[in-house]
């Protein structure tokens, strides 16, 4: 093992096709047109000293170390600037360069520190290294002039230094070791498009700036890490590196935050963690990466994590630490029992979309064919339920059409429902890119997302639709479509099936579904409406992003469908640019899909009833299956409340958190005998649950992350798990524990069972993943290297199927008990329920949980800023502090659900999607009022989880 | 040009920006009007600027640092800059600009105590030809001497 060190080509990749052939230093060259002198020379493997240049950033020119000779060209060309051309002879190493790299170097260090034996980047310093390598034996300018490294000059206050700013919780920025290159800067610009950084001043007085000479944390600044990864000194260091020193090895990984599946290096000394470096090849993030990822894995050694299993007989009793081998035991004879007094079907599983394909392939398989039941269901089924059955329904397949690259030939972006700077920030980013390039982009969403307007992009459109109105918007965009004749007939008539296109054509052409029919619907001016949908159909390549602002609601599927239909009547689907592509929101919700954790559907989305496909398993299994879809996760609650289900296991999901109607979860669990939730932290489930089985991080386990593009990525083990067992070795463990004759040795063994019995993994080992580094399912005999773009040559399912969208209101409405729509979302800096991110120090972006609420209705109700404020639903009644801002419209309210102390879903209400129950988190009819403090529910709540989070023999928790 | 602030600096500037933010790069002549309107460029301005050209807060005030005249605080009621570039230094600025220190009482960057006269160096008028040169209130002046300095120095000082 050692450590991975990317080549830098200092500067990014050409995309031309015209190749173009020159010398280098003797050396024929032939790289594509408009590549640097200084990439050609790299790629040549000759390296060209540099400071400024770095290849995830455009080439800048200012440290004047890249400079070249070309023959019969005067002076010295800087590399980094000057593109090839045919026959150019170019030398890289003269004397004469020799003699000027040395002087500049002189003069860099002249005003730099010289401590590099205890500097936290001795070992990892471009300066130090490009002082070898230019020689530097000597600094003829001394160390006594003007410099930013002292803090006192001959005792005298030194005003050019500046002390280290060490705000963000991950990163420190010491001004005094900055040699002004502008690659952090650009790096912000151009990577992850915030333009935080800047350079302050001129000439020697300038420096690097957040903000407006602010520390970091409190500028524009979102700590996505790339200012740090881009700093050719420790001026911009990780805390980590700091701390404990350079790491020595490193393994390459997948992120475990959200769907986008960022590629990482996990650097380590030994076991320890040092930092997380996003990859460069890494194909879902092209070397970025958020704040999440790339510093909020202390959770990991949080004090919170369990690491010893517990027992406990009832949920009022303290828990009682256990070996594995009573815990398997007591799991084993219980849910034996269970099965034996109330019958096979009365117990189930939730499998996890934060855990590997291979662990959630082993649920299900242990709920299928051990407890031999179909009662399995997972957490997608509370998120993107409706696009796997909408995008099934239809196109064929119930996933993304693209992969994140083609977001980089879009010409016209929809994103509705999603707010990707904040939840897939590295797509955001990648978005944000392409939106600068000129791509217009069209917002569809309650709120003012910060993709609306911000620096250097602005959305064309921004549709403020009600909550709830998504499909009589879609609708109305498609009416327009249509009736303006913008419509791609050619790729309908090749592709779709035409007679249904008339008849979806003929429904969206009814006046009911026009713009100006549905305005008081969605209070969206129908102009508003007409250009987006002009501009949609008519602005080149278009694609659609989305996310739960479009599945979490009573019309989930249909509004997924009525995205396929604008897809499919424009002519956007089958390559680069284009398609439609939901946002997941999970590492591995996507996965988790695939492999037949849904009741209905074993691994591959085939149907249970399905002869054929139950056969194969069987065969491999050696049981019967049931051929009766299961129980999904609401109806195990309803069945539990009712008093025929009685014991669950829990997989990695919150579901008391993140499931609606948050009462009505906590009675179904309380109904239970036997509920057995594995997990890192003793989670709000697990005060209701009866065996508590630790869990394992992502960095404990090898196995993959399928994300939202349908990439399987490796996840690969660094360290030992801290709990004694990765997740896997536990779910076989407790299936031995039940009589089954499960034998795996390693996660690569499961996968290869999936891919015997799966056809769209069949290609798919551990082996071909290495080679290949990632690939996008379909990948079989007809794809061996995946499928990047799905539908290229014709739909999955044959024809595409055009279907109608009649729009039907929620039953949940405002009145005049409750007035406001609530509506729900994320942050940056947390993450899903927060059970992570809330025990690293992301908590300093976003401690709680607030209610956005207009000037308008706070006013009316006398709610100033940071006041509690009361939140009541029909369904309950929660207390959280209001934050006033224009970014939601009057009559919407708007929360996030990160803490668990403010239990937004108490306030949610059990309406869920009609197809597919995936719960309407996104609508909700609530008033606000001038509050104390916290509710009844929260305090008696609060008392309770305190209460049941006890473990025999140790101190309370001071939470 | 040296107005007290008074008013809403927030509303001020947007006016500013909405009167001007049609032209191609309008930063530049947005921040010229804004230090005419206000006689300084003030901080609470820039979130506005930036918010109003989506921009970064940071990158304007990257341009405001950048650009020397962009003051950060009100100057005196006259502003003096003395030219200190190498074709005035081979003709004496130095000494003027001794002198005309000694003469107000203050160093460069500074104000008098009476608010009437703000001292700044300037790196090069393009007045070479007529050089050592200085500035008083916008108004250029050539081949100064020290009786020209102390005269400038009084005017400013009226």
């Amino acid at each position: 093992m050692n450590l991975i060190k990317e080549i830098d080509f200092g500067t990014p990749a050409s995309k031309s096709e015209k190749m173009v052939t020159l010398t280098i230093d003797g050396r024929e060259v032939t790289v594509p047109e408009g590549t640097s002198i200084m990439r050609a020379s790299m790629e040549a493997g000759i390296e060209v000293p540099k400071l400024c240049a770095t290849d995830m950033v455009d080439a800048f020119g200012s440290c004047r170390l890249c400079l070249v000779e070309i023959q019969g060209r005067a002076g010295l060309p800087a590399s980094c600037t000057t593109p090839v051309a045919p026959g150019l002879v170019v030398s890289t190493q003269t004397p004469r360069l020799k003699d000027v790299r040395r002087g500049v170097m002189e003069l860099y260090i002249s005003d730099h520190p010289l401590d590099c034996l205890t500097c936290a980047a001795n070992g990892d310093c471009e300066l130090q290294d490009m002082a070898g390598a230019v020689g530097l034996r000597d600094v003829r300018y001394g160390y006594d002039g003007e410099n930013h490294v002292k803090a006192r000059n001959d005792g005298a206050l030194n005003i050019k230094w500046q002390p280290k700013d060490e705000s963000n919780p991950y990163f420190t920025f010491d001004p005094a070791k900055c040699i002004v290159c502008s690659r952090c800067v650009r790096a912000c610009e151009e990577v992850q498009g915030t333009f935080a950084l800047t350079i302050e001043g001129r000439g020697f007085d300038s420096r690097v700036s957040a903000g407006m000479h602010e520390d970091f944390v409190s500028s524009e600044c979102v700590s996505c890490g790339a200012c740090v990864q881009a700093c050719p000194t420790a001026t911009l260091q990780e805390k980590s590196v700091i701390e404990i020193g350079q790491p020595e090895h490193s393994v390459v990984t997948t992120c475990a935050y959200c769907g986008v599946g960022c590629s990482f290096k996990a650097e380590m000394r030994g076991e320890e963690l040092v930092r997380m470096v996003p990859w460069k090849d890494g194909q879902a993030n092209r070397g970025h990466s958020c704040v999440k990822g790339r510093f909020a894995y202390g959770y990991s050694n949080h004090k919170d994590r369990i690491l010893n299993p517990m027992v406990r007989e009832k949920i009022t009793d303290p828990w009682r630490e256990v070996t594995w081998e009573e815990a398997f035991a007591h799991v084993a004879n219980e849910f034996r029992r269970i099965q034996y007094q109330y019958g096979r079907d009365s117990v189930g599983g939730i499998t996890s979309s934060r855990c590997t394909n291979e662990e959630t392939y082993l649920v299900q398989k242990l709920i299928r064919a051990g407890f031999g039941n179909n009662n399995v269901d997972t957490c997608a089924r509370v998120c993107h339920s409706p696009t796997g059955y909408g995008l099934g329904q239809t196109f064929g397949t119930s996933a993304g059409t693209q992969n994140f690259d083609s977001v980089e030939e879009t010409d016209v972006v929809i994103v509705i429902g999603a707010n990707p700077t904040d939840g897939h920030p590295v797509f955001g980013s990648r978005l944000k890119k392409r939106l600068r390039q000129g791509a217009k982009l069209i917002v569809i969403d309650p709120r003012r997302i910060d993709l609306v307007k911000g620096p250097h992009i602005e959305a064309s459109y921004h549709l403020p639709l009600k909550p709830g109105t998504n499909v009589a918007m879609l609708t109305a965009l498609a009416h327009v479509i249509v009736t303006e004749g913008l419509f791609d007939e050619r790729f309908i008539r090749e592709r779709c099936d035409w007679s249904e296109f008339e008849d979806w054509a003929a429904f969206v052409s009814e006046e009911a579904h026009s713009p100006e029919a549905i305005e008081a619907l969605t209070g969206v001016s129908a102009e508003l409406v007409r250009g987006a949908a002009r501009l949609f159909a008519t602005g080149g390549n278009g694609s659609i992003y989305y996310g739960l602002g479009v599945t979490e609601h009573s019309q989930g599927s249909t509004a997924v469908m009525a995205i396929a239909n604008l897809a499919m009547a424009t002519g956007n689907i089958g390559r680069p640019g284009v398609g439609v592509n939901p946002l997941r929101g999970q590492n591995n919700v996507q996965g988790s899909c695939d492999m037949g954790s849904f009741p209905h559907e074993l691994p591959g989305y085939r149907h249970i009833s399905d002869d054929a496909t139950r056969d194969i398993f069987e065969k491999l299994w050696g049981v019967k299956l049931n051929e009766e879809p299961g129980l999904r996760i609401p109806n195990m609650l309803d069945a539990a409340v009712e008093g025929t289900f009685k014991g669950i296991y829990i997989q990695g999901e919150d579901i008391l958190q993140s499931d609606p109607d948050t009462k009505h979860v906590s009675a179904g669990l309380a109904a239970m005998e036997c509920v057995v939730v594995q997990d890192l932290f003793l989670n709000e489930t697990a005060n209701y649950a009866h065996v508590f089985l630790p869990g394992s991080t992502f960095l404990e386990k090898d196995g993959t992350f399928t994300n939202a593009e349908r990439r399987i990525n490796r996840v690969r083990r660094v360290m030992t798990p801290r709990n004694g067992y990765a997740d896997w070795e536990v779910t076989q463990k407790l299936a031995q524990a039940m009589g089954l004759s499960w034998n795996y040795t390693h996660p690569s063994e499961i996968m290869d069972e999936i891919a015997a019995t799966t056809p769209s993994f069949a290609l798919v080992s551990y082996d071909y993943l290495e080679k290949m580094g990632s690939v996008q399912w379909p990948c079989n005999e007809k794809n061996p290297q995946g499928s990047p773009i799905m539908h290229v040559n014709g739909f999955v399912r044959g024809k595409g199927k055009f279907i109608r969208t009649e729009y039907v209101a929620t039953d949940e409405k405002t009145g005049p008990r409750f007035p406001l729509l609530l509506t729900t979302g994320r942050i940056l800096s947390q993450y899903n329920v927060g059970a992570q991110t809330r025990r690293t120090d992301n908590v300093v972006w976003h401690d709680e949980d607030r209610l956005e609420i207009h000037p308008h209705d706070a006013e009316n109700r006398g709610i100033r800023e940071g006041d509690w404020v009361r939140l009541a639903s029909r369904a309950g009644e929660t207390t959280l502090r209001a934050l006033i801002t224009d970014r939601v419209s009057p009559g919407v309210v708007y929360t996030t659900f990160h803490h668990p102390d403010t239990q937004a879903n108490v306030i949610t209400t059990d309406f869920s999607d009609w197809a597919t129950n995936c719960p309407e988190y996104k609508v909700t009819a609530v008033q606000v009022s001038p509050s104390n403090g916290p509710s009844e529910w929260q305090i008696e709540y609060g008392e309770q989880a305190r209460q049941s989070r006890r473990i025999a023999g140790k101190l309370e928790a001071a939470e | 040009m040296n107005l007290h602030v008074s008013g809403d600096v927030g509303t001020r500037t947007t006016a500013i920006i909405g009167a001007l933010k049609g032209l191609e790069g309008p930063l530049l002549p947005i921040l010229h009007e804004i230090q005419a309107e206000f006689g300084y460029v003030p901080q609470e301005s820039l979130p506005v600027i930036a918010r109003e050209l989506n921009l970064s807060r940071a990158e304007v005030h990257g341009v405001v640092t950048f650009y020397h005249d962009f003051r950060e605080r009100p100057a005196g009621r006259h502003v003096l800059k003395l030219c200190r570039a190498e074709a005035c230094q081979s003709m004496g600025a130095d000494a003027i600009a001794e002198r005309v220190k000694a003469l107000l009482g203050i160093d460069f960057h500074q104000t008098t105590l009476d608010g009437a006269v703000t001292l700044e160096p300037v790196y090069c008028l393009g007045l070479c030809s007529c050089a050592p040169s200085a500035m008083l209130d916008g108004e250029v002046h050539g081949r100064l001497d020290a009786a020209a300095a102390a005269e400038l120095v009084a005017e400013a000082r009226r």
